[in-house]
C-alpha cells in the first residue's frame, strides 16, 4: 500500500476489507504490533492485555479518559517507561517484526521519536535544539541543511529562518511544540510518537500541528494519544479507545466515530463520561 | 472597626516592622564593616601593598604581595582538588545513585560541611604536612581543598536536581544515552548554577585562618614552587592583628579589605555569570 496524504484513502481501504479490530486492516503493512502487554507500576497493574498495530505511514490515534493508560501505552513504545524504575512491562512489542525490549535503548528510541504534552525545548538556541540529535548520533552530513530542512517539514522555518541563533524559549509555545516537533524529526525517526502534543497550546497553533501531522504522515509513522476527540476523528487514520487499562476498540477513525462496536466507545465520544 | 480587626492590623504591621528591622539590621552590619575597614585600613592601601613584600619589624612601609599571592596559589591549587572532585561527586549523586546510597552520601557531605575547619587543619597536618617533614602550599590547599568538596558536591546535586525532568525525557527521546543526556542537556542547562556555587565556595574558603596555621604555616618572603611555607592574606591578617605594632594593625586593615574586596570581586562575578546564557524558565 502506498502513503498518501489523502486522508480519505485508509478510510476506503478499510471499508472494502470489514467491520473491525486491525487484524482485519487488510494489506496495510504494519510498523509497530503491540502483543499481550501487560503493565505495572510497582505491584498497581496500569494495562491489560493490550493488543495494537500501528499501520505504516498512518496516524493512529489513542483516546480515552485520564488515567486510563493511554499515555503509559504510548510511552511503552520507545521504551521511556524504563526511566521510572518500579515500571514492568510483560509483553511483546515489535518495530519491523523485531521486539524492542531486546534491543538497544538509544538505538530504538533514535527510530521512535517522541514529543510530549509540554513544549520541552532544551535551553539552547532554535538552530542547536534541531541539530542535537543530529550531533549525539553522530549522523553525518550538512548540519545547517538538515536543521533547514526540519523547520521546513516542520513548518516553522518561515517564521525562524532569520533568528535561528536565538533561545528557543522567545518562541510562542505553538512554535515551541513546532520546534519540538522538528527536533524529532531532524533524525528521521519511522515511528513518531505524540502524547497530547496540543494539550497546551490555544486553538490556532492546534490546528496547525493537526494540518502538520496529517502532512508528515508521508514521511513518518505517527502514533497520537490525545483527550480530544474531535483531534482523533480530524487527524487520525485509525483510532484505539482505552477505558482503565484495557483496549476497548480499535478502528478505522471514521467507523469508531460513526458506527462504534462497543456500547463503552459509544459513550464515551458521545460525552457520556470522560 | 471591630476590635478584632484593629487587634489583625497591629499585629500585621508589628511583624512587618520588626522584619524589615532586622533586614536593615543584617544589611547595615556589612556597611559597618565594610566602613570599619576602610576607615582603619584604607590609609595603609598603596601600591606597594600589593607589589612589595613585609618590612621588618620598626621599618615602615612595606606589603603583603607575598600573601596575595601565596592566597591565590592556595585558592588555584585547593580547587584542582575540591572542584572535580565535589562536582564529579554531585553528578553522581543527583543521577546515578539509589536513593539509599544518596542519602548517606549526602549525609556525610553535610557532617563533612559542619566538620570545625581548625579540624580540618589538623587533619591535614597529621596527613601532609608531617610526613613531608615541612609546612607547605600544597598542605594548605589540600585543607582548602578538602573544604570545598562538600561545598561544591552539595550545591552540584541541587542544580542538577533542579533541572527539570521534562528536559532529560527530550534528550533520552532523541536516543541519547544517560551519560550523554547528563554532559550535553542537564549540566549546560545547570551550569550557571554550579559555577556560582563553585566561586561561593571559593569565596567562603579564601578567607579561612584556622587551617592554614599550621599546614601553610606563614612565610615573611617569597614561597617558590609548591613545597614551601607560604603567606597567605588571613594567616597575615591575624599575625599582623594581634601583634603590638601600631604600623602592622593599620596593614592587618588593609589586608581585611583587600580579601572582603577579593571576596566581592567573586561574588559580582558569580552574578554576572548567573544573568548570562539562556536560563531555563521557571514554571
Amino acid at each position: 500500500m502506498q502513503a498518501s496524504s489523502k486522508p480519505g484513502l485508509s478510510v476506503n481501504i478499510v471499508t472494502n476489507t470489514g467491520t473491525g479490530t486491525h487484524s482485519e486492516t487488510g494489506p496495510l503493512p504494519m510498523r509497530m504490533t503491540v502483543s499481550k502487554v501487560n503493565f505495572y507500576y510497582g505491584s498497581k497493574q496500569i494495562l491489560f492485555d493490550i493488543n495494537l498495530g500501528i499501520a505504516d505511514k498512518r496516524v493512529t490515534a489513542l483516546i480515552g479518559p485520564s488515567g486510563c493508560g493511554k499515555s503509559t501505552l504510548l510511552r511503552a513504545m520507545n521504551r521511556m517507561h524504563e526511566t521510572v524504575h518500579t515500571s514492568r512491562l510483560e509483553g511483546e512489542i515489535q518495530l519491523d517484526g523485531q521486539n524492542i525490549l531486546a534491543q538497544d535503548v538509544t538505538s530504538l528510541r533514535r527510530r521512535v521519536g517522541m514529543v510530549f504534552q509540554r513544549p520541552n525545548p532544551f535551553p539552547k538556541s532554535i538552530f542547536d535544539n534541531v541539530a542535537y540529535g543530529l550531533r549525539i548520533n553522530g549522523i553525518k552530513g550538512s548540519t545547517s541543511e538538515m536543521v533547514e530542512k526540519s523547520l521546513r517539514r516542520a513548518a516553522l522555518w518561515e517564521e525562524v529562518k532569520d533568528h535561528l541563533h536565538k533561545s528557543a524559549y522567545d518562541l510562542s509555545g505553538g512554535q515551541q511544540q513546532r520546534l519540538c516537533i522538528a527536533r524529532a524529526l531532524a533524525v528521521e525517526p519511522e515511528v513518531l510518537l505524540l502524547d497530547e502534543p496540543c494539550s497546551a497550546l490555544d486553538p490556532i497553533s492546534t490546528a496547525k500541528i493537526e494540518e502538520l501531522l496529517v502532512e508528515l504522515k508521508s514521511l513518518t509513522t505517527i502514533t497520537i494519544v490525545t483527550h480530544n476527540m474531535q483531534q482523533a476523528a480530524r487527524v487520525s487514520d485509525f483510532t484505539a479507545f482505552l477505558l482503565t487499562g484495557q483496549m476497548i476498540e480499535f478502528s478505522p477513525t471514521p467507523q469508531l466515530f460513526t458506527t462504534p462496536s462497543d456500547p463503552r466507545t459509544e459513550a464515551y465520544i458521545t460525552g457520556r463520561f470522560g | 472597626m471591630s476590635a478584632r480587626i484593629k487587634w489583625r492590623r497591629f499585629v500585621s504591621n508589628f511583624m512587618l516592622t520588626l522584619t524589615g528591622v532586622c533586614a536593615i539590621v543584617s544589611v547595615s552590619v556589612l556597611f559597618f564593616i565594610l566602613g570599619y575597614l576602610v576607615f582603619n585600613g584604607g590609609t595603609s592601601i598603596n601600591w606597594a601593598f600589593f607589589t612589595r613584600l613585609p618590612t621588618p619589624v620598626g621599618e615602615a612601609g612595606g606589603g603583603m604581595a607575598n600573601a596575595i599571592i601565596g592566597s591565590a596559589k592556595l585558592l588555584m591549587a585547593a580547587s584542582l582538588l575540591g572542584v572535580p572532585i565535589g562536582f564529579l561527586g554531585g553528578i553522581y549523586l543527583a543521577e546515578f545513585s539509589g536513593s539509599a546510597v544518596a542519602s548517606v552520601v549526602r549525609y556525610a557531605a553535610d557532617l563533612l560541611n559542619g566538620v570545625p575547619s581548625i579540624v580540618i587543619g589538623i587533619f591535614a597536618y597529621s596527613l601532609v604536612v608531617l610526613p613531608f617533614k615541612h609546612f607547605s602550599t600544597l598542605a594548605g590547599a589540600f585543607a582548602l581543598g578538602l573544604m570545598m568538596i562538600p561545598i561544591t558536591l552539595r550545591s552540584t546535586e541541587e542544580f542538577l536536581n533542579g533541572v527539570p525532568r521534562y528536559l532529560r525525557e527530550a534528550a533520552m527521546a532523541l536516543g541519547a544515552s544517560k551519560w550523554k543526556t547528563i554532559a550535553s542537556v542537564v549540566v549546560p542547562a545547570a551550569y550557571r548554577g554550579i559555577l556560582t556555587a563553585i566561586l561561593l565556595a571559593l569565596a567562603r574558603v579564601a578567607g579561612e585562618t584556622a587551617p592554614l596555621l599550621f599546614t601553610a604555616f606563614g612565610n615573611r618572603f617569597w614561597s617558590p614552587g609548591w613545597e614551601q611555607p607560604t603567606a597567605s592574606l588571613p594567616v597575615m591578617i591575624f599575625t599582623y592583628a594581634v601583634s603590638p605594632y601600631e604600623d602592622w594593625h593599620r596593614q592587618a586593615w588593609a589586608a581585611g579589605l583587600v580579601l572582603l574586596g577579593l571576596i566581592l570581586i567573586i561574588n559580582i562575578l558569580a552574578r554576572t555569570i548567573l544573568s548570562r546564557g539562556i536560563a531555563v524558565p521557571r514554571s
